[in-house]
């Protein structure tokens, strides 16, 4: 079994790309930390989960997939939406429970997804996903697709059956399928300590007779690489993989708590001075990858996408009372009742031809 | 006699009953250090200890299966879903153990399941639900469904204390919205009697849970329009359920509205109505009438979610039709 891969050499990083990363990681932060704001100011109603600190563990693993490659993702999911590519204005309609929003506001903050770019979905079910996860790559492999399904989910989920039962089709079937366990060390306010008998989570995937691997989560280039390695394999040796990508929540489970109750002021201090993309940004600068203007540039960037989102957000229509019974079933024309869809919103519909349905 | 809010009372008759009986044990994820997802058993862990308020890993089936199984070692464990929607997760023990165990083997499983249930704040498909009418269908299982404070801690207690499976369910709009008073003491209350919310004479409305508080509002806007008087029946729990109660009702009043916040089809209202029917039929002067959550899933969005929710107004709607036989 295999333990942590050194990070590669970052000579391998090219300006584009430690833009990209450093941009999209960017883009998440300040998107959540207006999400926050939003949501105390009522905007946004039910439960709303921050992943402010595991932005490189989202960037870097979502970075790493080619076109053709299916995402499933937790609960905690506002960045990963926006890492696949999803507009900031639909993620945040739907936060607003707009109709414009990327499941027209059916299903929230914790049910994200872009069925087109293959995002789907967040999952407000702990550990529901990664049975359908695992049957999304059976159809891969079925249909002897080229391309691999990457499943992220939290330590939590590791302790409901469905990962057992998950972990083990896929290891016998020798699906195509690369578990991310995004370990930002708490399951709510339970450590991984006190909920897994194997803390090390990564271990469990010798039960399998898989391979299992853990990285610091808060190194997105880490991360990238782990992850683009695996789901090669994944692809063309349809071999699965484990990878526990390390990293820390900064802020409460939920924005309801304060998260300071289960863990002390020093370990939240220790872990905010890993900052993920202070870090990113720190390596890209030393190494001349991006100047400091270019950083500050990237800051203002994303203050301004997320502020226009906002507002545009906010103009957004609520869906019609009306339509309360639409949708609950498919029928024979199902394909047609993509089109109901508006553009730039969810299940895929942006006029383009859904080939890989077929 | 004290005024406290649903919440508290919920907590205090857990208290008292781990103070009471040595045997009763708490089992659930974040119950004990974070002090319960919506702090129903903050402090417990302080006074109980780890062994009686313990934190359990995200495993919804192994929680109440280890239940039934120390049940069946004659402890009294208490476990929680975090939200009632995520007992799907245990559906299997409780369905085909818990509920079948005293039939096939002749040992108890006095466990208490309880479950957060119900929406009113935008928590989405999967955290708003109300489940209980899945378990209404299985034999075996008993279901609380409170709506007042003092319900809320009589039934905990007697849930405890029974020797069958129990499914408790604690509508979360009801925790601190809702103040009562809760008589102090051993109060428990009895299982399959329902409870008259408010008299009336002219049409009867069936319910539990938070719809009790629906009901009354339009109850109140129908006096207050026409003098029409509304009588509430709060079930209190639907397994057993009080059918004297409902029957007399309907023999009083002789129109009938059944409401509730799950889905229509299936609901528990349907059982409710079809026994009218059956019962009653000849006292009827108008077709029952079923109110409830429509056959779709939980709508995230206020505005939808608005629409999905039984309102008062809805209500109002239905007593003025009935008014028309
Ligand atoms: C089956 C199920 N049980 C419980 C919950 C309530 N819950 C939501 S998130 C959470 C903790 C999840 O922890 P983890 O998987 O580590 O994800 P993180 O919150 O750390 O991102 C719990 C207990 C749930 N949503 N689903
Ligand atoms: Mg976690």
């Amino acid at each position: 079994m295999a333990k942590a891969a050194e990070t590669p050499p970052d000579t391998l990083l090219d300006k584009d790309t430690a833009l990209r990363l450093f941009r999209m990681m960017a883009l998440i932060r300040r998107f959540e930390e207006r999400t926050e704001e939003q949501y105390t100011r009522a905007r946004i109603g039910g439960y709303c989960h921050l992943a402010i600190g595991e932005e490189a563990s989202t960037v870097g693993a979502i970075d790493a997939l080619e076109p053709g490659d299916c995402l499933y993702a937790s609960y905690r999911d506002h960045g990963t939406a926006l890492a696949v590519g999803s507009e900031p204005v639909a993620v945040m309609a739907e936060l607003f429970g707009k109709e414009t929003g990327v499941a027209h506001g059916r299903g929230g903050s914790m049910h994200l997804m872009d069925v087109q770019r293959r995002f789907f979905g967040g999952w407000g079910i702990v550990g529901a996903h990664l049975p359908i996860a695992t049957g999304t790559a059976l159809a891969l492999s079925y249909r002897d697709l080229p391309n691999a399904v990457l499943c992220q989910f939290g330590d939590g989920a590791v302790e409901t059956g469905s990962f057992h039962e998950a972990l083990n089709l896929a290891g016998v079937w020798d699906l195509p399928i690369v578990f991310q366990i995004i370990n930002n060390q708490y399951g709510m306010g339970t450590s991984v300590e006190q909920s897994s008998a194997e803390p090390d989570l990564w271990r469990r995937a010798a039960a399998y007779r898989m391979h299992g691997e853990r990285i610091d989560g808060n190194d997105v280039l880490a991360v990238r690489e782990a992850t683009a390695r695996l789901m090669g394999i994944a692809r063309r040796e349809r071999r699965p993989a484990l990878l526990e990508t390390i990293t820390y929540r900064f802020r409460g489970h939920s924005v309801a708590d304060a998260g300071k109750v289960y863990r002390s002021a020093e370990e939240i201090e220790s872990w905010r001075k890993r900052d993920p993309i202070t870090r990113f940004g720190l390596h890209c600068s030393e190494r001349g990858l991006l100047e400091q203007d270019e950083i500050d540039q990237v800051w203002s960037d994303v203050a301004a996408e997320v502020k226009s989102a906002i507002d545009e957000a906010l103009g957004a229509a609520f869906p019609d009372p009306d339509t309360l019974y639409e949708h609950v079933y498919g029928d024979s024309a199902w394909r047609e009742q993509f089109s109901r869809m508006r553009a730039g919103a969810p299940f895929g519909e942006r006029g383009e031809e859904r080939t890989w349905q077929t | 006699m004290a005024i406290k809010t649903y919440l508290q009372a919920i907590s205090d008759g857990l208290r008292e009953e781990m103070r009471r009986d040595q045997r009763v044990f708490l089992i659930g994820e974040d119950i004990g250090v974070y002090g319960g997802a919506f702090k129903v058993t903050q402090g417990f862990q302080q006074e109980f200890g780890e062994d009686r308020v313990i934190d359990s890993p995200l495993s919804e089936t192994a929680i109440t299966g280890a239940c039934t199984g120390a049940a069946l070692m004659g402890m009294r464990p208490v476990c929680e879903m975090q939200f009632s929607d995520f007992v799907s997760c245990a559906f299997d023990q409780l369905v085909t153990v818990a509920a079948k165990q005293h039939y096939r083997v002749g040992t108890p499983v006095p466990i208490v399941v309880r479950l957060p249930s119900g929406g009113g704040f935008s928590g989405g498909p999967f955290h708003s639900q109300n489940p209980e009418g899945f378990f209404a269908h299985c034999p075996g299982l008993k279901i609380a469904c409170p709506a007042t404070p003092a319900d809320a801690k009589g039934l905990i207690l007697s849930a405890i204390r029974d020797p069958n499976p129990v499914l408790y369910f604690e509508h979360k709009h009801l925790y601190r919205r809702i103040k009562g008073e809760v008589p102090d003491g051993d109060t428990a209350v009895e299982f399959g009697k329902a409870r008259v919310h408010q008299e009336g004479s002219d049409l009867s409305i069936i319910t539990y849970g938070a719809m009790v508080y629906t009901a009354e509002e339009a109850a109140k806007a129908a006096a207050e329009q026409d003098g029409t008087s509304v009588e509430i029946i709060d079930l209190r729990t639907i397994t057993p359920w009080d059918r004297e109660a409902v029957l007399a009702s309907v023999a009083k009043t002789s129109k009938v509205i059944v409401l509730h916040e799950d889905t229509h089809t299936s609901g528990f209202g349907a059982e409710i109505a079809a026994t009218i029917a059956e019962e009653a039929f000849e006292t009827l002067d108008a077709p029952v009438m079923r109110i409830t959550a429509p056959d779709t899933p939980v709508p995230f969005s206020p505005p939808l979610e608005k629409a999905y929710l039984p309102q008062p107004g809805d209500v109002l709607a239905g007593i003025e039709r009935l008014a028309a036989y």
